[in-house]
């Protein structure tokens, strides 16, 4: 079975290889030219050479193995710079100036024949360079997924207030896989300094609806099953009139306006009395 | 004043949006912070109706101008899902018919001033509520 991006297009292949260290220059300089030295010219050299010589294998040949290995080190590459916050333009340059570079060598060497397959040729390399866009915004998708997980686990800190209590400041909107990483900390924490009270302070969650307030009443669940008792704080006004308004009942659950009255209220639930000490 | 978005909800991440999406609104026609966090709360069990019971909808938030003049938000949740069979009952406090506190749909009637729910079994559920600034 022939080709269809490759058929037909022996005369560019032809030129190419013949002056493939011509081309390559040229190549690494219009390539160069946009990424303003954010690589050097011997690893960019080094890149399209590879790039070079795939492509005219997977041209020559019209073999599947040297076009998978081709799609493959270009999506490897696009990855990279993807990874290291090459733009888009900047990722894509090095592909799309190989068309630049084969139509100065066809104009050079003056062949008509090679004119008529510039079509065929700029076509292929569009559609290398849809792979590199592909490539490069899937792995734009994964950087911020790995970092929306990496913010989840820094944006639930658990606090040793004294000897005893520990502190959980909510911040930001309270999902279930949220909720699931909250109550594993809190828990583990709670066992590792041996704490038996814990305060969830949620002053920075903007709404609480019956999903958050039922995670919310899970993990003072199964913060009372180890034997640690809970106290919420910080529920603002609006909040407060809407958890009403929704008919939402917290049952025995303690309840502080602020975390300075939840940390006092533990306090002297551990016998701990606060003295102001009158002075002169 | 015709300011109209709608937006497609699948999954709890499209809740988030539409949450913050009505509070903006909400925010822009000077609603106090009480009516803002009722009808944000709203929005937010209504949209989780529609993503946990209607495999997936369409929410659409408009601006109201009444003949006084005076301003609103009406939102409507619309999904083709099983639609709900005993209407009286899924509005009866701690009824739920999933693994929830059964708070959703009588909660969020009492958080906004205008409450309608029209469905039909196998046809879907479509909920129309309004919240009017004081």
């Amino acid at each position: 079975m022939t080709n269809p991006q490759s058929g037909g297009q022996a005369h560019i292949v032809q030129l190419l290889s013949t002056r493939q260290d011509a081309a390559l220059d040229r190549w690494t300089e219009l390539a160069g030219a946009t990424l303003r030295g954010r690589t050097t010219q011997t690893e960019l050299r080094g890149e399209l050479r590879e790039l070079l010589s795939l492509t005219l294998a997977s041209l020559e040949r019209e073999d599947d193995t040297a076009r998978s290995e081709l799609r493959a080190v270009l999506a490897d590459m696009s990855g990279r710079r993807a990874r290291q916050n090459f733009t888009p333009k900047e990722t894509a340059v090095a592909v799309f100036t190989l068309k630049q570079v084969v139509h100065e060598l066809i104009e050079d060497a003056d062949e008509d024949q090679a004119i008529n397959e510039f079509v065929a040729f700029s076509r292929y390399v569009d559609d290398l360079g849809l792979l590199t866009f592909e490539t490069y915004a899937a792995t734009r998708e994964q950087v911020i997924a790995d970092q929306a997980e990496q913010l989840l686990e820094l944006s639930t800190p658990v606090v040793k207030l004294w000897e005893g209590i520990v502190a959980v400041p909510l911040v930001g909107t309270l999902d279930s896989a949220r909720t699931q990483v909250v109550m594993e900390a809190l828990l583990q924490t709670l066992v590792d300094t041996g704490s038996e009270s814990a305060v969830i302070d949620i002053t920075g969650v903007p709404a609480v609806d019956t999903e958050v307030a039922q995670h919310l009443m899970k993990t003072i669940m199964a913060a009372r099953l180890m034997g640690a008792e809970c106290v919420i704080s910080g529920i603002r006004p609006q909040i407060a009139q809407t958890i009403v308004a929704l008919g939402i009942e917290f049952g025995d659950i303690v309840s502080k306006a602020t975390l300075a009255d939840a940390l006092e209220y533990l306090l002297s639930r551990n016998g701990v009395r606060i003295v102001r000490e009158v002075v002169g | 004043m015709s300011d109209v978005h709608e937006v497609r909800v699948g999954s709890s991440d499209d809740i988030v949006g539409i949450r913050k999406m009505v509070r903006t609104i909400a925010g822009d026609i000077r609603m106090s912070l009480v009516d803002q966090t009722k009808l944000v709360t709203a929005a937010s069990e209504l949209a989780r109706n529609i993503v946990v019971h209607g495999g997936g909808g369409t929410v659409r938030i408009e601006r109201l101008t009444g003949p006084t003049g005076r301003t609103g938000v009406r939102m409507i949740f619309s999904d083709e899902g099983p639609g709900i069979s005993d209407v009286d009952l899924a509005l009866t406090d701690g009824w739920s018919s999933g693994q929830g506190l059964g708070l959703g749909l009588p909660g969020s009637r009492r958080l906004v001033d205008e409450f309608e729910l029209d469905t039909a079994v196998g046809r879907g559920t479509r909920i129309t509520v309004t919240k009017w600034t004081r």
